[in-house]
């Protein structure tokens, strides 16, 4: 019972900073809300995919660019792609680092866009690795019997 | 008729003879002893009887026939004097005795000329004659020669003088032609040639002549006799016209004199017009005031030969002329002069030009040099008009009271006067340089309100662009405060919730259901913040929706509570009995507004009770003598509620209650410890009170005496009360009531897999039946009768989601089963609200979309067509 009483604070603390730190709102919340019986692995789901997808956008957008022109329409479409999953799963922060990139985009700051795409990535792999941290947290707790 | 009879003597040897002069026809003479030449051998007679002779007079001889031999002769021979026929009567007179015959003779000649003749004449019948002397017994006269000679000359010079004068004239004649006398003149010719004839040929009749000299002298008289009296007849008859002749020439000369001056009155005029056209032309050519000025001054020094010409100024004040511009000077010294002097007044009083005296103050422009007599002086008015003159409809009358004076002077020590020509000329120059002046002064105001306005126009767009600024880094602030403010928010609302999972005991519960409550009104409030710039940008509507009255009034007791306890204050509320339980408006923000009220209320007292009192204004009690501007009139699907909050605390100087209402301004009055809040509540109140058609007011007697705050708003009445349906309480509450939509079939249109699979999670969570398409033909395609909600993400890109919502409204038009079309949009700008709605969208959604959120939107559309809340 200690352990997991003790798992669940560690979640709970977990989840909280979490929020506090601001990777992820309130769109998580309703997306656990969404979680039942008749769904499960909901969250998961959609996470991964969003892993999924985000990987790729982030891929493309690296390659896009590359280019010799650029062309911004196409990096601005990823990025506003890559905003609307992560604002619809929750990722705060990943979301904010797409609305700046969005707005390099639109002065066509080529140095711009590759810094944001750098801090873009780093906040990607940030997510990736909480909400991984998360899910363990969550299945141990599950494992434990809470 | 006196003549002289000479007889002479045919005697050589001596005679003693009488000359006897007689005058009338018969008279005799004395006899006288002569004696006779015995050339021819005379005989002597043998009576030697002789007759007394007596002087005029006639006397028959008598007795004496014997001895009186007489006879008639005419004139005969030589000295026939002009035709006149003289008949010679003679005696011969025998003295007694001792004397010899004397013979005597008498002559008769009817000749108005006393003439001298010398008769000679054959003696017949033993006469003699005799030549006889005229007057009395006198010796003869040997001077008749002499007498003779001058008249003989004399005659020939007349005559000469009688031949010359005519030539003259016929000369005269030939010359004139205009002279209408000429017959005139030609009779005096032929009167004077006769004349002349006569008198030349009187020169023959001095001696004997003969007959043919008589008949020519004859002719010559009778023809200038009737020549003569020709001519003086004519002359009768022609003098009355001579003398019209000379009266018409008098008439003419006065006329032509006239017509000279008048032509000389014409030419100065002329003249005059000439100068003043081209001083008019100088002084128009120009719009400048000082150059017209001071042209003005030299031409009519020029035009006129002035000495001096000045133009006296009114100053600023009116109360004084300023010598402003001369002509002789180049930088006259600012005389001034009081405006009122009596010159000054006579002139202006008239708009002639004035004579004044060389010394008035106006007209000592130089100090006299005290020896030279000063010219005369004129002076005349000058109105200055003004652009406000203008101003009235009718011409200006000369109303304006303000002239300029200007003043000439002739040349001293000249015998110039002024003339009337040239009194003119100045007027009218002087009306020209008022236009002038005056269209000088119109140009002048026009630029400078021009320049005035383009600075103003600067100044504008300098505010304006200030103004955009400070509205865009506003609305930046706003932006990004929102937002950061937003999160902490949402955190705490978030996490609250999620405790509100967990295991509590009843009063956390209670604890945590206020803090909930509370950070719900505190985002609410930051929403405010929002709505308040939006409200004045005028883009807040209200959400208006069925709620229960009753609760929102529960509601703010229960938030009130604590801290009124905490004060130890009273609240009661009274709620009127007729006050429905459900109305249709903006909870919401009503509750803010009497949470608001409330709030003050109980923030300003420090003790005492407060009062909440709510009923429905009465139709008697429209009329509200505090709140003119409201005017409510309830109808039948609305009623107007009335809110009276009333404390006693520390009041408010009534003087401060206008400015209560206005944002950020803070009574001084109030103590220091209680400015806990900003002002911005009661201006957002009184803003969402006048969007719900409704006044806001706050009565107070003053400091001490308490506060009332009163407000009316309009409020709907629900059309059907449904027990059933539960009225929506704001976000306060989370009620997970079980409003599924079981077998709602609905379409979702997106392409953002992860935002796809959420909204697909949400709806299946709802129970929906969720199909979902990628694509605008997918939709198409897949939409049916059966769908009833349609969403669609704004932002998919390669979809006018417009085109696809018009397009599935023309699939459905005949068939009444249109399905809902929703837009989902992380943006909700007014501009994509309206082009939803034009295209027929029943909502916008922004994003993200929570549970409640999806589920609040779809009972909105199942219940009232269309989404209400945009967030």
């Amino acid at each position: 019972m200690d352990g997991v009483a003790q798992l669940k604070k560690r979640l709970a603390d977990y989840t909280t900073s979490l929020y506090d730190e601001g990777y992820l709102d309130d769109q998580f919340v309703q997306l656990q809300q969404l979680q039942d019986e008749s769904n499960p692995e909901f969250v998961v789901e959609v996470v991964s995919l969003f892993f999924q997808d985000s990987q790729r956008l982030l891929s493309e957008l690296a390659k896009a660019l590359e280019q010799q022109s650029v062309d911004f329409r196409k990096v601005d479409a990823y990025v506003h792609q890559l905003k609307g999953s992560s604002s619809s799963i929750g990722a705060q922060r990943v979301q904010r680092a797409c609305i700046s990139f969005r707005n390099y985009c639109d002065d066509q700051n080529i140095e711009g866009c590759l810094k944001c795409l750098q801090q873009l990535k780093n906040e990607y792999s940030l997510m990736k690795n909480k909400l991984e941290t998360l899910f363990k947290l969550e299945q141990q707790l599950l494992e434990a019997g809470g | 008729m006196k003549m002289r009879i000479i007889l002479h003597l045919s005697q050589e040897n001596d005679a003693s003879q009488m000359v006897f002069t007689k005058s009338s026809p018969w008279a005799f003479l004395e006899l006288h002893q002569w004696s006779y030449s015995t050339e021819k051998g005379h005989e002597q007679r043998e009576e030697p009887t002789s007759w007394p002779v007596s002087g005029m007079g006639a006397h028959r001889f008598q007795g004496l026939v014997p001895d009186l031999v007489h006879g008639t002769y005419s004139f005969l021979g030589e000295g026939e004097r002009r035709g006149m026929v003289f008949s010679v009567l003679f005696f011969l007179v025998r003295r007694p005795l001792s004397s010899p015959w004397i013979f005597h003779r008498l002559l008769i000649s009817p000749s108005p000329l006393s003439q001298s003749l010398s008769l000679s004449f054959q003696i017949c019948e033993e006469l003699y004659l005799l030549a006889m002397e005229p007057c009395c017994i006198e010796p003869q006269w040997p001077a008749d020669e002499l007498l003779m000679k001058y008249q003989y000359i004399s005659d020939f010079f007349i005559a000469l003088a009688y031949f010359s004068i005519p030539l003259e004239l016929i000369y005269f004649v030939k010359k004139s032609a205009v002279f209408p006398y000429r017959w005139v003149l030609v009779q005096f010719g032929a009167f004077i040639v006769l004349c002349g004839a006569t008198h030349l040929v009187s020169l023959w009749t001095f001696s004997m002549h003969s007959r043919t000299v008589a008949i020519v002298m004859t002719t010559a008289k009778v023809l200038t006799a009737v020549v003569s009296c020709a001519t003086a007849l004519m002359l009768v008859h022609i003098i009355p016209d001579l003398l019209s002749v000379k009266t018409r020439e008098l008439f003419l000369k006065n006329k032509a004199a006239e017509l000279d001056r008048e032509m000389g009155l014409i030419r100065t005029q002329e003249e005059t017009g000439r100068h003043v056209r081209m001083l008019t032309h100088e002084i128009r050519s120009t719009l400048d005031r000082h150059t017209i000025l001071k042209t003005t001054l030299v031409e009519l020094g020029r035009t006129l030969a002035l000495e001096e010409c000045a133009l006296w100024m009114p100053t600023r004040t009116g109360l004084e002329l300023q010598l402003s511009y001369t002509l002789r000077h180049q930088n006259p010294v600012g005389f001034t002069v009081p405006i009122q002097l009596p010159v000054i007044n006579q002139v202006f009083s008239t708009n002639h030009a004035v004579k004044i005296s060389p010394n008035c103050p106006v007209a000592r422009l130089r100090p006299l040099a005290g020896k030279y007599m000063p010219g005369e002086v004129v002076a005349v008015r000058v109105p200055l008009l003004h652009l406000s003159n203008f101003q009235i409809n009718d011409w200006p009358e000369l109303s304006t009271k303000r002239y300029a004076l200007m003043v000439l002077m002739l040349p001293s020590d000249s015998a110039r006067q002024w003339h009337v020509h040239e009194l003119e000329l100045v007027e009218v120059v002087a009306d020209q340089v008022a236009v002038a002046l005056s269209h000088a002064a119109i140009l002048e105001e026009s630029m400078r309100a021009r320049d005035l306005l383009m600075e103003q126009n600067v100044a504008l767009d300098l505010a304006r662009r200030e103004a955009e600024t400070a509205i865009r880094a506003r609305n930046d602030f706003l932006a990004v405060m929102n937002h950061e403010m937003r999160t902490p928010m949402h955190a705490m609302i978030a996490l609250s919730s999620l405790l509100q999972e967990t295991e509590l005991t009843p009063e956390q519960r209670l604890m945590l259901e206020t803090i909930l409550k509370s950070s719900n009104l505190l985002a609410t409030l930051i929403n405010d913040v929002l709505d308040l710039s939006r409200l004045e940008d005028g883009s807040l509507q209200l959400d208006v929706r069925t709620f229960n009255l009753h609760a929102i009034f529960r509601e703010v007791l229960n938030l009130i509570k604590p801290i009124a306890s905490v004060k130890k204050l009273v609240i009661a509320l009274n709620l009127a009995p007729d006050l429905p339980e459900y109305a249709v408006g903006d909870d919401k923000r009503l509750m803010q507004i009497i949470l608001n009220v409330v709030g003050n209320a109980v923030k300003f007292s420090k003790q005492g009770s407060i009062s909440i009192t709510c009923f429905i204004v009465k139709a008697e009690s429209l009329r509200d003598l505090r709140a003119p501007e409201c005017f409510p009139v309830p109808g039948d699907n609305h009623f107007y509620l009335r809110v009276q909050v009333k404390d006693s605390g520390s009041g408010i100087h009534p003087q401060d209650i206008p400015k209560v209402f206005t944002k950020f301004t803070h009574s001084q009055s109030l103590a220091a410890g209680n400015s806990g809040g900003s002002g911005l509540g009661l201006a957002i109140c009184k803003r969402f009170v006048n969007l719900m058609e409704g006044h806001i007011w706050i009565e107070s007697e003053g400091h001490g005496k308490g506060c009332t705050a009163i407000f009316v708003v309009k409020l709907g009445i629900p059309e059907s009360l449904h027990e059933s349906k539960l009225p929506f309480v704001p976000k306060m509450t989370r009620n997970h009531r079980q409003t599924a939509f079981p077998g709602l079939k609905v379409l979702i249109i997106d392409d953002n897999g992860v935002s796809k699979m959420v909204n697909k999670g949400l709806l299946l969570h709802l129970g929906c039946d969720v199909t979902t398409v990628s694509s605008a033909d997918e939709c198409l395609r897949s939409v049916s009768q059966e769908h009833k909600v349609v969403f669609m993400d704004v932002s998919v890109p390669g979809i006018d989601i417009y085109e696809v919502a018009f397009q599935i409204r023309e699939k459905f038009t005949r068939c009444r089963e249109r399905p809902f079309i929703v837009a989902l949009t992380g943006n909700t700008d007014r501009v994509i609200k309206e082009n939803c709605s034009r295209v027929g969208m029943d909502g916008v959604v922004l994003k993200p979309v929570s549970v409640d959120k999806m589920r609040s939107v779809i009972l909105d559309l199942l219940e009232h067509g269309a989404v209400f809340e945009a967030h």
